[in-house]
């Protein structure tokens, strides 16, 4: 017996340990970032642009456009995502083949490298329309990188309305608008707006994409809808690729504002979640 | 007003069909649209692009070259060393995040107490949350001098920092997929297996992993194609030099790296350099489409037998 009970004791120290390096690493990185970028992190960083000169260089237009970036997906992507979770659950019928051949698209691209996306941005936006390399073309990108997660969030919040909120108002004499607009989106948008939420913040820390649009320039002017950019992960990019210590420590300190957006966000979204999230 | 009338029964249904209630379901789907206007674009910009590319290009030379130098005159377009470099990468990230993720899944699924899991599940969730250029400037700034300090000689850019960093990224990938499937097994299974006199270990270990398999795989299936997939550690952490080499010490140029790097500069439009980024680009579509969709095939196992 006391064999079992050693070995039943080892497993969970190996879980443990598994529990304890994704945790230390998580640590150990917020500390580095730190360590490195907190004599950076003053208000220059925030109201300079960028120069080439480290003393002397900000992210202030890759702050805004990041800012801009992030209103673009809101407004695009929500209520595309929204609208689609509301006909797959609401409206289509899931037996239908092409219903079910939406379903799996949206998985997958969910699953889509996100480097795919930038070459769908050059190759269309960028270059097939003659967009140019514009922040709306970026916030275009990321608003399609963060459909899918939005719809799947927005589904599981829409399927959580129970079935006989539907009932009761179609009994009233309601008709099927009137009931997904009155009953279903209002119980479902604490799920809603938590899913979006997360979405969007998982959007604004994409590089890669924003690569491909050509958002590596070196912009020192505020950035316009149709002008030319620079997000703030990439500015952490570019900073980080240079092998000068000091502008190591610009990318770190850049890094403590995108971590303190996206903690924001998630902080936010979790608030939502607990004070309006109803149980049925 | 006539007896006939009014003995005629008024129809349940309503008399017109509301024209609002139709303009909502076509905006919807046409909201619905929009994701498969992503794919087909998806499909059409990649494919298109690459066909011409393979009119400049051999697709046997493309496919079985071993030198990468699309820059070099002559230029030649063998795609295995950026292969080979996507593959060092993805085998020491999934060193770490199989084993690490399924550890956790099972910790949170079978061992954690609820009160300790609903803190924990949140707390991962914000690793995941950490963009991935953070994640390859501490693998460049951190990791691979931390590697050199304890004697592992490796070049300022590598594979093995990129790969380990990136398999830590992956560990909330396996372990919320896991632990989903784990949870959708019935504890019938477990109460079933204490009866006869398992203990925890056996009834986590014999019992609901292999119940709950099908999801495991998915879960892992799923973090490689993410591995394959993921861009910026590997550009700021694994150098962008195309060596054909499994050693993880050295410098090396995935798939996604070369895409970025390309993608990156000015390349003229309609030049064979400028088409390298589409051919790469829909191999690398095509192996994360296929691991995509084994992976979803997976997930719908497990919740039609469970659930």
């Amino acid at each position: 017996m006391r064999a079992r009970a050693v070995r039943g004791r080892a497993f969970q120290g190996v879980l443990l340990t598994a529990l304890v390096v994704a945790f230390a690493t998580l640590a150990t990185l917020v500390y580095t970032v730190v360590r490195d970028g907190w004599r950076s992190l003053d208000a220059k960083l925030l109201t300079e642009p960028p120069s080439i000169s480290p003393d002397i260089a900000g992210a202030h237009p890759a702050i805004l456009a990041t800012i801009y970036l992030g209103l673009l997906v809101l407004v695009m992507a929500v209520p595309v995502g929204v609208g689609t979770a509301l006909y797959l659950e609401e409206y289509a019928n899931g037996d239908r083949w092409y219903n079910r051949l939406l379903e799996l698209n949206i998985q997958n691209l969910a699953a889509v490298p996100s480097i795919v996306y930038g070459i769908l941005g050059l190759a269309f936006l960028v270059r097939g329309l003659g967009l140019g390399r514009v922040l709306l073309a970026g916030g275009m990108i990321l608003t399609l990188l963060a459909l899918p997660t939005v719809v799947i969030a927005a589904r599981e919040a829409i399927r959580a309305v129970p079935d006989s909120i539907r009932q009761g108002a179609y009994a009233l004499g309601a008709t099927r608008w009137q009931v997904v607009r009155r009953q279903v989106l209002p119980a479902a948008l604490p799920g809603i707006a938590t899913g979006s939420i997360l979405a969007l913040s998982r959007a604004l820390g994409e590089t890669a994409p924003l690569i491909m649009i050509g958002a590596v320039t070196y912009i020192t002017f505020d950035p316009t809808i149709l002008g030319p950019f620079t997000a703030l992960p990439i500015q952490i990019y570019s900073w980080a690729s240079l092998p000068d210590n000091d502008f190591r420590a610009l990318a770190a300190a850049a890094i403590i504002v995108l971590l303190g957006i996206i903690l924001l966000l998630n902080a936010f979204a979790i608030w939502v979640r607990n004070r309006y999230t109803q149980r049925w | 007003m006539t007896t006939a009338e009014l003995a005629a029964p008024r129809p349940l249904a309503a008399k017109r069909r509301r024209l609002s209630e139709d303009v909502v379901r076509v905006v919807l789907a046409l909201c619905a649209l929009v994701s498969i206007a992503t794919t087909v674009g998806i499909v059409v910009a990649l494919v298109f692009p690459a066909l011409e590319f393979f009119a400049d290009v051999d697709p046997v030379d493309f496919f079985t070259g071993t030198d990468w130098a699309p820059l070099f005159e002559p230029a030649r377009f063998g795609v295995v060393p950026l292969i080979a470099g996507t593959i060092v990468v993805t085998f020491w990230a999934c060193l770490v995040a199989l084993p690490l993720g399924l550890g956790v899944a099972i910790y949170l699924s079978e061992y954690a107490r609820p009160r300790l899991r609903k803190w924990l599940k949140p707390a991962l969730e914000l690793l995941a949350g950490i963009p991935t250029v953070v994640f390859g400037y501490f693998a460049l700034t951190f990791v691979t001098p931390l590697l050199r300090d304890i004697g592992i000689h490796v070049e300022i850019f590598n594979a093995l920092a990129a790969g380990l960093v990136m398999g830590v990224m992956l560990i909330p990938t396996v372990a919320s997929l896991s632990e989903d499937a784990m949870r959708a097994v019935p504890y019938d299974l477990r109460d079933g297996a204490y009866a006869l006199g398992s203990t925890k270990l056996q009834v986590a270990t014999r019992i609901v992993v292999p119940a709950a398999v099908s999801g495991i795989v998915a879960s892992f299936v799923l973090a490689i194609s993410r591995a394959i997939g993921e861009t910026m550690i590997v550009l700021i952490a694994a150098g962008q030099q195309p060596n054909l080499t499994f050693d993880p010490r050295q410098a090396i140029e995935t798939m996604t790296a070369f895409i970025a790097a390309t993608g990156a500069g000015d390349v003229p439009t309609g030049s064979t350099e400028y088409k390298t980024i589409f051919a790469v680009g829909l191999t690398l579509f095509v192996i994360t489409f296929a691991m995509n969709i084994v992976s979803i095939r997976l997930v719908r196992r497990y919740r039609e037998v469970y659930e």
